[in-house]
This record gives structure tokens, C-alpha cells and sequence, in this order.
């Protein structure tokens, strides 16, 4: 079973001392040259991986990690310090390095912690894989290496690896607020290697999520392994990609990968505070097709980007970030919604104790439009069909977005004809956006497989998108062509 | 600095003891601790003051060929006799692996050179002096030009680290580097009021060497100056030539293609290449753990193995790959002493200090021979496939026209095969620079296609 924030509010107490009387403590160093807020933000994370490779167990390991970072507030500015050392005396030195930020004498008023009551239940499961013993794993391991070897006799290697964690944060506050969280996260990933005539292919594929075991019920080790080795297996057949402009069909789930990039970055409140983002002072205005909805999630159930509480200890919710293509809001942290004069939206997210919170995307989607996704296909007369990807990168100031396509295929005259090799597809933000002419009825969620990076952090999320049809992006392939037809 | 030094070394010899108490026949601990303390400005006000020690230990034990890898940032007695207990139950569960094992103690460093990794001065740098250098290199960018309209900060770090690693074969070493770091990005405004952006940086283990701020600031204003009024290019192949930093990113490509780990996996388009020509023969790439002062220098690697000189590329021809124990044993060849390793999980394979080595062309000449083309200064995106050599990735740059810079570009792609890309270097520039660990001239392929309009 998973904890509640009460347990883990006990955790902390029992095995590491770590008490409402101790924070208050710290927070009194920490606010000790006048600064305006403080922040203090225990993590305790345990961490496993296996990873099985040529038939059979390479290495198994564990990790556990354990500290906590102390922010200190004084208006845009910040101080922080970190420790791994969580005696009150090693804290309390910490905090006085992240006071200095403040250049005050007098320390504030007293802070008396409470510790706040709520609902976390967005991953409240019952068998984390944390728990399970090893042999069990290496049995799932197992399973796939032998599901990707008998899916193709060109399948020459499978990797395969499972990788799980749970974190305990503790948040407490100079205002008093306390927030304590569990949160499981498990991945499951498989590589497959196809050799034929001498020819090498590979295709990654992987899956899980805030989940316990029972995503396998969902999601078997064989599936996934099908699917890599599927994947690698039709890269022997792909063409060279067409270079040029196209009309893009972007097939429904991986694909939010788009959205990720073309606008999800560039809505994050602190860009927008410094007008550092394309999309800056741009609140209410147009910067989308009608067609487009676009919405971050924490709530969704058991999804690898949910938490119950952000990284600040702020309540994370469901935000409308672009309403039928005008923008409706940013995702703000404490930093940037103070700057703003709004509410906190609950994005404020961070890689560890290690590191200062941000604003984050959660769980990022598409909501689902009416088209029939098979018509969006025959809209194209010659173009580009994706389906899965590697990663993307955005420039979020002049609003360059690129994504690497690993399964595509051409559209022609309406059908889906040729795999194409690995291509690269590279647009502007709202140029895209505005250029969706068709979304479909069949809004998907990635499988949890996605983990986003923004200034050297990263943090577990979700994409997810309907199919959509953009009629025109650059596609970077080598094969010369001309004569794009819009769609 | 004495206080520093031994005590990872220590701390690891602990945690080792303590796992060949325990019945652990092959082990060896890391331990590492870092001091990091940074300072960023923006507008030329206080963004962020961040300072921290940190400290961390890894074990690897190896049971019969079992092998399991456990660390933590608890450093209490009783957090390392955990973590050993932990190695040990999770290695009985792992499968046994013949190449399992430590590194061969010949190729193990008996002394550590003096490489000129630590700079006395970094420790004592306090924080109005990383203030006062970030402010310096914000403000000679923002005061560059009257279009530096807005500014993403600057910021000037320091870091001073002890890597200490001891194995159960008697190995028993460490070393302490420093290292110091500033980078900017600063915003050019059009007309219509939309901003190009553009960022610079310096990175070396000594202050003295770092770029001077302003030139840093500069340098960065610069860049983004010149991307004003950038549009599509149409789609064409045509000739790229790559400023040294891409091109430095190039050879961190090659390296990472070399990686024998990859060579195992078959999941490198070098496989099976080994003494053919692979690119021109204007390339030579060098990867080299041993020279004075450099990021990517240290006396021995992950695993003890003294670092050396390897040679990745000569004259076009590949020379070979780039091995830690393991992957060198399970391909019958010998570490490269190319083992870089944190406190957790195994030895992954990295490159030292690589470089491209500058050629005889000169720099203005590469490009003034180049009717119409790409002068290519920023990559994006993660578009190379290691298996097969497919590269396609988004770009940004300066169009060539008649023998000269022209007008900025950008929202391009460009694509190829890499190894049909190396075979393409035909220009390979006298003005090699370091980046930080990587060095690289300016370089010509004869064509490479653009997708654009």
C-alpha cells in the first residue's frame, strides 16, 4: 500500500527526526536576515533498476537519496542550499547560506507549522513495484526478451530494463503550511536490435507510469516488446524521408510531443514573467487554430507527469492553457503567479532536493475534436504520417520547435503507403498551431514514457494529443522533392 | 584543501571494508563530494545565489559474476552497513556474467600525475566575485547594442569535487579537480518587437583561463544581433560549413558512436569499421584523458585504468573504439581508460578531452569559396540514429551567397548519413577553439540537404 500524507508526515518523524518543531527551527535560520519567504523541501527517494541484456541480468542496482533543499525568498530573488545531512545543525547551517539572499538583520516572526489535510489519491495503489522482490522482475524481464525474439528471426539483441522509485517529499513552509506526498513512479523499457542482409535497425519501447504491478495487466512485458520489435523490424523497409514542406498527420498519443514543445514550454509562467517567450503579453490573443484545446493535468489518474501537490506544496489542479486556439493562461510557479497577481496553478516542479522549483508542465493533452481520424488521412494527397518519436526541443523565444520522428510513413494520394527512416520535423509554435486544420475524436494518452528537461532538470511527464492534421511542416529527410499539396 | 581530499578516499575505503566483512569477494566503493556554488543575474539585478556541499557513496559488489550496485547520500555507519547488505542480497539474486569484474590492476595507475586539475584560488572565490563577474558579462551584452532589448541572465559558478575509488583488488586512489563556468543568453529585438536569442559561455578548470566576461557578454550580444530578420530557407543540398563549436559537437557524435558498449549493442553505424576510412582524410579525432588543464583530464577513470591518448580518427581512417573493462573484456580488447562513474550504477563509456584537429584551410577562405550556402551555427533536437548514421536535426544559421556571410536563417532542417557526411569534409579549418572538454576548427561538408520552405 502506498502511504498517506499522514504516514509520510510519521516517516519523516520517526526514521529521520525530522518534525514540525525541527522545520520551524530551520525556518527560523532561514528567515533570519528578513527574507520575505522560505521554503523547505525534505525528499527521501529509493530507487531501483535491473536491467537484463543478451538473455540475461546485467546488473541490478539500488539507490537511496536523501536531503533537503532550503529556499529563501526576497522578491523575484532567490537563495538556496541544499544538504544530505538532515541533523537540525547541518539544516539550520544550510538555511543561513540560503538567508543570505536577504540583506536584513532582524529575523522574521516565528513560524508555527501545520500540517495541511487533503486528498491524495491520484496514485493511491496498492502493490507498488518497489516492493516486489527481484527474482519476480527478472521474470517480467524474461518474458519480453523472449516476446521480441519470437516476434522476427532478424531480432539479433533485446535489452530490456525496469526501472521504479518512491519518493517521500515533505514541503514546509514559512506561512505555516506543511504538505507531505508519496509518490511511486515505475518504467519499463525494451530495445530491440533487427539485423538482416547485414542491415541494423533498432526501436525503442517502454511504458508505465505513478503504477504498481497492475500495469502490467494492462500493459504485458510481451506487448511492449512486440512493439519494439515490431518497430525496429519495419525500419528495414523505410525509404529515405522527403525534404521539404508538408502536410503532417500526427497520429494520436506520442504525438502530444507537438504540444509539449510548441506551446507547452513557451507557456511557462517564469519565461513569460521575464517576456522572454514567444508567447509573451499574448493572454487572449489568438495563437492557435480554432480546432485547438490545450489543457495541463495533474489529476489524471496513475499518469507519470500527476503529483497531489507540486514541488512548493501547492495544490496541483487541471488548467485550461489555450481555449479553441486563444490563450487563456500560463503555468505559474510561487515566484511567477506572485509576479502575475494569480493563483498558483500547482506547476511549481523540481528534479530533487537538489535543485529550485520552476514552473512544469504535469500532464499535457489536446482535448479531442470531431473529425473521423481516417479522414484526416485522405485530406493529404502527399505527406507525412507519425506515430512514434524519440524527443523534441524547443527555442522558446523565437518559438523553433523541432521533434524526432522514429515511426513515420507516407501519406499518399490519401493512403498510408512506405515507412520512412528516422526523420527530424521542425516548425514555429503558433505557425504550427494555427496550421492544425483537422483534429480527431480519439484523444490519447502516451503510455508514461516521457520525461521532460528545462534548465539541466528533469522531471517525469505526460503527453497526449487526437490525431491531427497540420498542413504544412518542414520535414527534414534527404530525398529532394518538390510540389507539396496543402491539405 | 589536505581535509578535502583524504576524506572521500576514506569514506570509500569504509564502505568497502565493510562490504568484504560482509563476504563480498570482488568490490569497489566511490565516493565524491562536490562543492557547488553559483550566482545569477538578470537585468543586472540578483536572480539566484545558490551554494551547497554535497557527498555520496557507491558499492559494486561482484558475487561468483553476480553483480549489483548500490549508493547513498546517507553517510552514517549504519546507512553503509545498509547499503552493503542491499549489494549483497541484490547480487545473489543477479545472474552470474563471465565478464563481470574489476579492472586489471596492470592497467591500474600506480601514481597520480599532475595534470593541473585543481585551481587554488576556485575554493576560495566567494560570492561578490561570482556576482560581480555574472554582472560584467549581463551588462557588456546588454549594452552592446541599443537591440539587446532583453536578457535570459547570466550566471558564474564554481565547483570544486574529490573523486576517490578503491577496489578490493588494492587499488586506492583519488584526486580533487575545480572548475569554474559562465554563460549568458541575451535577446535581439525586430522591429515587430519579436526577440532572437543567443547565449555564450566559458568553461575551465582554472579562472585564469576563463574568457573574460565582457568578451563572454559580447560574444553572446553578437550572436544574437546577427539572427535578426532570420527566415526559412528554401529546400536544397547544399554545402555546410560548420563553426567550430558545431563542429566540436560533431566529434562528441563520433565518440559517442565509438563507445564500445555501443560496438556490443551493434548499435553504431562504426561497427565493424575499424581500420576503414570512415571519413576524409582531413579528419584526424583525437580523445585524450591527459592534457594539462583541460575539463575532460583526470589521472585514472572510473575503474583506476591510467587515462591515455586515443586516437579515434586518423587521416579518415578509423582507429577503434573506446572501452571501459567490462565491454573490453566481452570484445577481447583492452580499457581505453574510458570509464567515467558516479557513486551509482556500473562504468559507462565516455570520451576525455576530444578533439577535431585544425587543418591547413583558412577559416575565411572556407567560406569564401562557398557560392551558396550554410554557414551553420546552432543544431536542435535529437535527430541522430546511432545504429544507422540517419542525422536530421533542426538548424539555424547564416546563408553563404557568393563567397560571403549573407543573410541569417533559421526553422531549417539539415540531414544526411554521418558517414557519408565525414566522407563529405572537404575544408578543414587552421582555427581550432576549445569548449570546455572538446576542441574543433570551422569545417566544410561539399553538401548536405536543407529542407525549408
Amino acid at each position: 500500500m502506498t502511504e498517506t500524507p499522514a504516514d509520510v508526515v510519521g516517516f519523516y518523524a520517526s526514521q529521520l527526526g525530522v518534525d514540525g518543531a525541527a522545520a520551524e527551527s530551520v525556518l527560523a535560520s532561514a528567515l533570519g536576515r528578513g527574507g520575505s519567504f522560505a521554503e523547505l523541501y525534505f525528499e527521501h527517494k529509493r530507487s531501483g533498476s535491473l536491467s537484463f541484456e543478451d538473455q540475461q541480468v546485467k546488473a541490478t542496482q539500488a539507490s537511496l537519496s536523501q536531503g533537503v533543499g532550503i529556499r529563501v525568498v526576497e522578491g523575484d530573488a532567490i537563495g538556496y542550499a541544499y544538504t544530505e545531512d538532515l541533523s537540525v545543525e547541518a539544516m539550520r547551517r544550510a538555511a543561513a547560506t540560503a538567508a543570505q539572499i536577504a540583506h536584513g538583520s532582524s529575523a522574521g516572526e516565528p513560524v508555527d507549522v501545520t500540517a495541511a489535510s487533503y486528498d491524495a489519491d491520484r496514485y493511491a495503489i496498492d502493490a507498488p513495484s518497489t516492493a516486489i522482490p527481484l527474482t519476480e522482475k527478472v521474470a517480467l524481464l524474461r518474458r519480453a526478451d523472449a516476446a521480441a525474439r519470437g516476434y522476427h528471426p532478424s531480432i539479433a539483441r533485446v535489452d530490456a530494463s525496469m526501472v521504479d522509485e518512491e519518493k517521500r517529499v515533505l514541503i514546509v513552509r514559512s506561512d505555516g503550511r506543511m504538505v507531505a506526498d508519496y509518490q511511486p513512479l515505475l518504467r519499463f523499457n525494451v530495445s530491440c536490435l533487427s539485423e538482416l542482409d547485414g542491415e541494423r535497425r533498432n526501436a525503442r519501447w517502454g511504458g508505465g507510469g505513478r503504477m504498481g504491478m497492475p500495469y502490467f495487466d494492462e500493459h504485458s512485458p510481451e506487448s511492449l516488446a512486440e512493439e519494439a520489435a515490431r518497430q525496429a523490424v519495419l525500419q528495414q523497409e523505410a525509404r529515405e524521408a522527403p525534404a521539404g514542406t508538408f502536410p503532417v498527420v500526427l497520429a494520436a498519443g506520442d504525438s502530444g510531443i507537438l504540444l509539449h514543445e510548441a506551446v507547452g514550454h513557451g507557456l511557462e509562467a517564469d519565461f513569460n514573467r521575464k517576456e522572454t517567450s514567444n508567447y509573451s503579453n499574448r493572454i487572449g490573443q489568438s495563437v492557435a487554430s480554432e480546432l485547438v484545446t490545450v489543457i495541463d493535468d495533474a489529476t489524471l489518474n496513475l499518469s507519470r507527469g500527476s503529483v497531489n501537490v507540486d514541488d512548493e506544496g501547492e495544490m496541483a489542479g487541471s488548467n485550461l492553457l489555450i481555449e479553441q486556439g486563444q490563450l487563456a493562461a500560463y503555468m505559474q510557479d510561487r515566484i511567477s503567479s506572485e509576479h502575475f497577481g494569480v493563483a498558483p496553478s500547482g506547476n511549481g516542479r523540481r528534479q530533487s532536493f537538489r535543485h529550485a522549483p520552476m514552473p512544469r508542465m504535469t500532464n499535457t493533452y489536446m482535448t479531442a475534436g470531431e473529425d473521423d481520424p481516417g479522414d484526416l488521412i485522405r485530406r493529404v494527397d502527399y505527406g507525412i504520417y507519425c506515430k512514434a518519436f524519440s524527443g523534441g526541443q524547443v527555442n522558446i523565444t523565437n518559438g523553433d520547435f523541432v521533434f524526432s520522428v522514429t515511426e513515420g510513413y507516407l501519406i499518399e494520394n490519401g493512403q498510408v503507403t512506405a515507412p520512412i527512416r528516422d526523420v527530424n520535423l521542425i516548425g514555429n509554435g503558433p505557425d504550427v498551431l494555427s496550421k492544425v486544420t483537422g483534429v480527431g475524436h480519439d484523444l490519447e494518452m502516451s503510455d508514461g514514457r516521457w520525461t521532460c528537461g528545462k534548465s539541466g532538470q528533469s522531471v517525469p511527464v505526460g503527453v497526449g494529443i487526437p490525431t491531427v492534421l497540420v498542413s504544412g511542416m518542414t520535414v527534414g529527410g534527404t530525398q529532394m522533392r518538390s510540389g507539396g499539396m496543402s491539405a | 584543501m589536505a581535509a578535502l581530499s583524504t576524506e572521500p578516499l576514506e569514506l570509500a575505503a569504509r564502505l568497502l571494508e565493510r562490504a568484504k566483512a560482509a563476504g563480498a569477494e570482488m568490490a569497489d566503493a566511490v565516493a565524491i563530494t562536490s562543492t557547488n556554488a553559483a550566482t545569477t543575474v538578470r537585468k543586472q539585478q540578483i536572480e539566484k545565489v545558490s551554494e551547497s556541499t554535497s557527498r555520496s557513496v557507491g558499492l559494486r559488489v561482484i558475487l561468483g559474476g553476480r553483480q549489483a550496485t548500490v549508493s547513498t547520500s546517507d553517510v552514517s555507519d549504519a546507512a553503509l552497513d545498509e547499503t552493503v547488505q542491499t549489494a549483497l542480497e541484490l547480487a545473489r539474486v543477479s545472474e552470474p556474467d563471465e565478464f563481470a569484474g574489476l579492472a586489471d590492476p596492470k592497467l591500474q595507475a600506480r601514481e597520480t600525475p599532475q595534470l593541473g586539475l585543481f585551481d587554488e584560488q576556485i575554493p576560495d572565490v566567494d560570492g561578490e566575485h561570482r556576482l560581480s563577474q555574472a554582472l560584467a558579462c549581463e551588462d557588456a551584452a546588454l549594452s552592446a547594442d541599443d537591440r539587446i532589448a532583453n536578457s535570459g541572465g547570466a550566471t558564474f559558478s564554481t565547483n570544486v569535487s574529490t573523486f576517490a575509488l578503491v577496489d578490493s583488488n588494492g587499488f586506492g586512489g583519488s584526486y580533487a579537480d575545480t572548475s569554474a563556468s559562465m554563460w549568458v543568453e541575451v535577446m535581439a529585438q525586430e522591429d515587430d518587437g519579436s526577440l532572437r536569442n543567443a547565449g555564450w559561455s566559458t568553461s575551465e578548470r582554472s579562472l585564469h583561463r576563463l574568457d573574460a566576461a565582457e568578451d563572454v557578454g559580447r560574444e553572446a550580444a553578437a550572436r544574437a544581433l546577427r539572427q535578426l530578420g532570420a527566415g526559412k530557407a528554401a529546400t536544397c543540398e547544399v554545402p555546410v560549413v560548420w563553426e567550430p563549436r558545431m563542429a566540436a559537437g560533431l566529434a562528441g557524435i563520433i565518440s559517442g558512436a565509438a563507445s564500445g558498449e555501443a560496438l556490443f549493442r551493434r548499435s553504431t553505424f562504426l561497427a565493424d569499421l575499424e581500420g576503414a576510412e570512415v571519413a576524409s582524410p582531413l579528419v584526424t579525432i583525437v580523445d585524450d584523458g591527459t592534457l594539462s588543464n583541460r575539463l575532460g583530464s583526470r589521472p585514472f577513470d572510473g575503474e583506476g585504468v591510467v587515462t591515455r591518448r586515443n586516437p579515434l580518427v586518423e587521416a579518415g581512417v578509423f582507429q577503434g573504439f573506446l572501452y571501459d573493462s567490462y565491454n573490453a573484456r566481452r570484445l577481447n580488447a583492452v580499457s581505453t581508460g574510458s570509464a567515467w562513474r558516479s557513486v551509482g550504477g556500473l562504468p559507462q563509456i565516455g570520451s576525455g578531452n576530444l578533439s577535431l584537429e585544425a587543418g591547413q584551410s583558412d577559416p575565411a577562405q572556407i567560406i569564401a569559396e562557398v557560392e551558396d550556402g550554410l554557414y551553420l551555427t546552432t543544431l536542435m533536437g535529437f535527430g541522430i540514429n546511432y545504429t544507422t548514421g540517419d542525422f536530421s536535426r533542426g538548424a539555424a544559421g547564416i546563408w553563404i551567397r557568393n563567397g560571403e556571410l549573407a543573410e541569417p536563417v533559421q526553422e531549417i532542417n539539415v540531414s544526411g548519413n554521418l558517414l557519408e557526411m565525414l566522407q563529405r569534409i572537404d575544408a578543414v579549418g587552421s582555427d581550432a577553439q576549445w569548449f570546455g572538454g572538446s576542441s574543433a576548427p570551422t569545417l566544410r561538408m561539399s553538401r548536405l540537404t536543407i529542407s525549408g520552405t
